[in-house]
């Protein structure tokens, strides 16, 4: 693999992070991060239409009409969505009664449409595929971390294994002031460290 | 009676920015102001209960009947993109004034997953407690919800104009600061849980 096309796939993962970075996709993650469990599933259900809308948009750039691209995209990345919808549904029943309405929700996820616009309607549909993996692999991160420091405070276990006896625990970050303050934190402390890094190189190139 | 507690829980108790998690896109991105946050309130309001009554009534007379609910999605985001342009081309021919108020949130609407979310909800939950699927239950509950959503972003545009003044470490401008004001916004809406 090239640098370049490794670079595509690495962007998403903290410099562009969609999340922390570029703040896109806030309800899915203020609102599934109460446990890493659910963190993971709505990463994984989101990567997977990232991917595979940014794929077939790519692939079939040349074929929709500038005018109706919207509304095409939209269709798209729906369809991927019913898709994942059912399936999980289907096979995780428990992971689709906790995430609820998020999964339908993906499709009005920022995310999902910006990179259809932005990235996969001018570049190739491997481009385009590897993409959508950094920035889904990207917005997993996000919602990993956020759901770790949520469920380690607020319920005093991690994946599910108690370790923290229960009177020590801040129920209040499972709670939604704890998505909002954890949330904020977290950015805060990534924007502090891409702050540190644009110094050090401006320092160095002086 | 139970329309009230409806009104009620459905503005203060489910507060759909504060307790839900939806629509926080626009109540970050365009509430540094109290006019504009009343202007995009007022044009949420507009769209969530015009998109609500569309939506609920292909529920119950298209997708129920015909055994095809797994298209919902589909069908109701298509919905709502196409009601917003609408919406905004009759705004421009009829009312000049009001869409010069309103007209540059309305192309922000499509992508608030507030309004999709309130649309996928009410089809999941019955709104009174004995009255099944009811649209125009479901159209109030909208309008309920987009007062609450226009509470929660003018509430927290006053918040923002005070924090502009405030001298806080380069980290936290912006939206981390943002984001930490709206959970102490949150704390305080907690003591409505358990009013209905």
């Amino acid at each position: 693999m090239s640098n370049s096309k490794l670079n595509i796939l690495t962007k998403g993962f903290f410099k562009e992070n969609p999340t922390l970075i570029l703040v896109l996709g806030c309800c899915p993650t203020l609102a599934v991060t109460t446990s890493v469990t659910n963190a993971l599933g709505m990463g994984a259900a989101t990567t997977f239409v990232l991917l595979m809308s940014n794929m077939l948009i790519s692939a079939l750039k040349n074929v929709i009409p500038d005018k109706v691209r919207i509304p095409s995209y939209i269709v798209i990345i729906a369809t991927f969505v019913s898709m994942i919808d059912l399936l999980i549904q289907g096979f995780l029943p428990s992971l689709s009664a906790s995430l609820g309405v998020f999964i339908p929700l993906i499709v009005v996820n920022c995310i999902v449409l910006g990179r259809a616009e932005a990235f996969a309607n001018k570049n190739t549909v491997l481009d385009s595929l590897l993409d959508g993996l950094g920035m889904g692999i990207g917005f997993t991160i996000a919602l990993t971390l956020i759901g770790a420091i949520r469920e380690i405070l607020g319920s005093g276990s991690f994946l599910g294994y108690h370790f923290i006896p229960s009177e020590y625990n801040m129920l209040i970050f499972v709670l939604a002031p704890g998505a909002f303050l954890v949330f904020g934190f977290v950015m805060a402390a990534v924007r502090f460290i891409v702050n540190k890094r644009e110094e050090k190189k401006k320092h160095c190139e002086n | 009676m139970e329309y009230i507690l409806m009104i009620i829980g459905a503005v203060l108790v489910n507060n759909i920015i504060l307790v839900q998690f939806l629509g926080i896109c626009p109540f970050l991105g365009v509430s540094s102001k109290v006019n504009t946050a009343l202007g995009m309130g007022a044009a949420v309001t507009f769209v969530m209960a015009l998109a609500t009554l569309v939506t609920s009534l292909l529920q119950k007379y298209v997708l129920v009947p015909l055994d095809i609910t797994f298209l919902q999605t589909i069908v109701f985001i298509l919905v709502i993109a196409s009601l917003v342009q609408m919406v905004e081309i009759i705004l421009k021919k009829v009312s000049p004034s009001l869409y010069r108020a309103l007209g540059v949130f309305l192309p922000l609407i499509t992508t608030n997953c507030a309004v999709l979310g309130v649309a996928i909800n009410v089809t999941q939950q019955t709104i009174i407690p004995g009255h099944g699927f009811s649209v125009i239950d479901n159209t109030l509950y909208a309008v309920a919800i987009a007062i609450g959503f226009t509470l929660a972003i003018t509430i927290f545009a006053g918040l923002r104009e005070q924090l502009e003044l405030v001298e806080i470490p380069k980290g936290m401008k912006g939206v981390p600061i943002a984001l930490i004001t709206a959970g102490i916004l949150a704390m305080a809406f907690m003591g409505f849980a358990n009013l209905v």
